[in-house]
């Protein structure tokens, strides 16, 4: 178990260095100076100057000079400055990113809580008109741009029924002062009723809108996976000694087919991390997607780097997490070797 | 065998209702300019914003209504349907390619090959997608090119892996060793006794895959990075209504192209399970977004 841990871990080194180089060729490879793209903002300046700023961001150094000064910095939590705000691209994004997680923790519940009482309805009712509606629905949510989905709940909820704000993370007056970034947990902390139910409103149709593929893909995975493990012996076993349905299915059958449901749940947290720049452009939500947006839209690569640099690592990590969590969960795995 | 497989596909219904969609879009796409009821880059400034057909104060002459400028909503999704689902297609037929020929060389050459292209595979994986895609096009520059480019960076690697583990499976079966016993060369056990086993599995991820494509396509568009103005893909025309939604006058506009991709992605999910059901039924859940 352990070797198998320390071989997970051992793999995931150099996954993280391959990202640091690919992050690292996609800006040097990026046509126009950046240096010009800084000083240009200033105004006109010499080339003498430009020379001087190069040599000082070390923009003259040999390739592989220049990559292991950026490994340096990215150690030392150094990932630059941004042209546009003219701030640390860490601080940037250390700032941004409790919006980020907020919301893509929110999504994931909410996703979980609607996609496995259904799975476990779908396949207990098998071949049941439930059945065919959760299957039904769990197909049309694969199918929907989580976008558009956002769009049409701003259509329905803030523009015509009037009962959801249609942006931001919360609203004005109600006290709410933020201390942790995550205001939910600050509206908690504080026991401000007002701001709980407030920023509750906020965050509803952005996770519902980012949560519907998860949602959809979870509700899948726990059917198959449940009516995989309903025809063990052993949940025979349970019903043949006489134990009610329900606790069959509770106790024997679900806490097995929980199991790879349990593991898909990191890769699908990475995967709304990956799918929310969309969804917090629409809802103006201020986090690392918005953040990437806005630093693709005004060219500027330095941020453009660090943002990708985050979320590749962060993916990274989740999906370590999955397969140390599957191994953790299911002694079969790592005896052998690892995963299938 | 493919006897088989026809009848189990044409015996689920589903998969029928897939297939008839995605023909349709296609039709719709390849007939596109004779069959548009307005030239769909032509504006109208007295016509903006009329409402759809069976809306209050539409017309038929229009019915989907028209947008900001004028033009025709119905014409324009229609054009649209051509940059989409072509750009899904190419991107998905592209990374099949290159997705058969690595995992085919990397399952059966093995050694530092294999190391090389499993290592470049886990490294994107290790991006997620739209970022990836993002980050791309931020260098590229827009257009319909860099976005095949930017889109087809990752894609390929499913079908890769896929292929991979079934030549790994085959590598040992008893036709393979008959083969290499024969005197046959590593490219012709590769093309010739290989790549025929690895087809029905390529081509049900290449299918499960243009849905995909054709939603990181609207996203990428919808953000501003993907096809300009006044080139038209599903994706620009919801983010031209975008602005229109929130005032209630124009909901139409960015509504009717999502489900228009809406559709054309389920047909194509629809389509793509049933085939997988029919040619290969042992291929797990391809269709994760990542």
């Amino acid at each position: 178990m352990s070797g198998y841990v320390l071989r997970r871990l051992g793999q995931a080194i150099p996954v993280l260095l391959g990202v640091t180089f690919v992050v690292f060729l996609l800006m040097y490879l990026t046509p126009g100076d950046p240096v010009e793209l800084f000083m240009g903002q200033a105004g006109i300046v010499s080339q003498e100057e430009i020379e001087r700023v190069r040599r000082e961001f070390g923009l003259d150094r040999p390739f592989v000079e220049q990559y292991g000064r950026f490994l340096g910095g990215i150690v030392r939590g150094d990932l630059g400055q941004s042209i546009i705000y003219r701030r640390p691209v860490a601080v940037l994004i250390g700032e941004r990113l409790p919006a980020t997680v907020e919301l893509t923790l929110f999504a994931s519940l909410i996703a979980l809580l609607v996609a496995v009482p259904a799975g476990v309805v779908a396949a207990v009712r098998r071949n049941t008109w439930l059945d065919a509606l959760g299957t039904t629905v769990s197909l049309l949510g694969v199918s929907l741009p989580g976008f558009w989905l956002g769009l049409v709940l701003i259509l329905v909820f803030s523009v015509t029924l009037k009962v959801l704000p249609v942006a931001g993370r919360a609203a004005y007056g109600t006290g709410l002062e933020r201390q942790t970034g995550f205001l939910l947990l600050d509206a908690m902390l504080q026991g401000n009723g007002p701001a709980i139910v407030d920023v509750l409103r906020h965050l509803v149709m952005p996770a519902l809108a980012l949560s519907a593929g998860m949602m959809a893909m979870t509700m899948r995975l726990t059917r198959s996976s449940l009516l995989e493990t309903i025809h063990q012996d052993y949940v025979r076993t349970a019903r043949a000694k006489g134990m009610p349905q329900r606790r069959v299915i509770v106790r024997h059958a679900l806490r097995n087919a929980l199991l790879p449901v349990v593991t898909a749940i990191a890769l699908n947290v990475g995967a709304l991390l990956g799918g929310n720049m969309v969804v917090e452009t629409v809802f103006s939500w201020p986090g690392l997607g918005r953040l990437v947006v806005e630093a693709v839209e005004s060219r500027d690569y330095p941020l453009i780097r660090g943002c990708v640099l985050v979320y590749a690592v962060t993916y990274v990590f989740l999906n370590l997490i999955a397969d140390l969590s599957y191994a953790l969960l299911d002694p079969r795995v790592g005896v052998g070797g690892g995963r299938k | 065998m493919r006897g088989r497989a026809w009848r189990a596909f044409r015996r689920n219904r589903l998969a029928l209702a897939g297939a008839g969609l995605v023909c349709a879009f296609s039709l719709l796409a390849l007939l596109a300019p004779w069959i548009v009821p307005h030239d769909p880059s032509r504006g109208d400034l007295a016509l903006r914003l009329r409402p759809p057909a069976l809306a209050a104060g539409g017309e038929w002459r229009h019915a989907l209504g028209t947008d900001n400028l004028g033009r025709d909503l119905l014409s324009r999704i229609i054009d649209g349907s051509r940059v989409s689902i072509s750009l899904g297609l190419v991107v998905v037929v592209l990374c099949t390619l290159v997705g058969v020929t690595l995992g085919l060389v990397s399952g059966y050459v093995g050694s530092w090959v294999d190391t090389v292209i499993q290592r470049t595979v886990d490294v994107l994986l290790a991006f997620p997608y739209l970022i990836l895609a993002i980050a791309l096009m931020a260098l590229f520059g827009p257009g319909f090119t860099n976005m095949v480019i930017a889109l087809a960076f990752k894609e390929w690697t499913t079908t890769c892996r896929i292929v991979r583990s079934e030549v790994l499976a085959l590598k040992g079966a008893a036709f393979v060793e008959a083969a290499r016993a024969s005197g046959a060369r590593p490219t012709r056990i590769l093309f010739r006794h290989l790549l025929p086993n690895v087809i029905p599995s390529a081509i049900v991820v290449a299918t499960l895959r243009v849905g995909w494509v054709v939603l990181m396509e609207a996203a990428l568009s919808f953000l501003g990075l993907g096809i300009q103005p006044p080139q038209a893909s599903w994706g620009t025309i919801i983010a031209d209504g975008r602005q229109y939604l929130y005032s209630a006058r124009g909901w139409w506009i960015s509504t009717f192209p999502g489900i228009a991709i809406f559709l054309f992605v389920l047909g194509m999910n629809l389509f793509g399970e049933g085939l997988r059901d029919a040619l290969d039924p042992r291929l797990a859940e391809v269709s994760l977004p990542e």
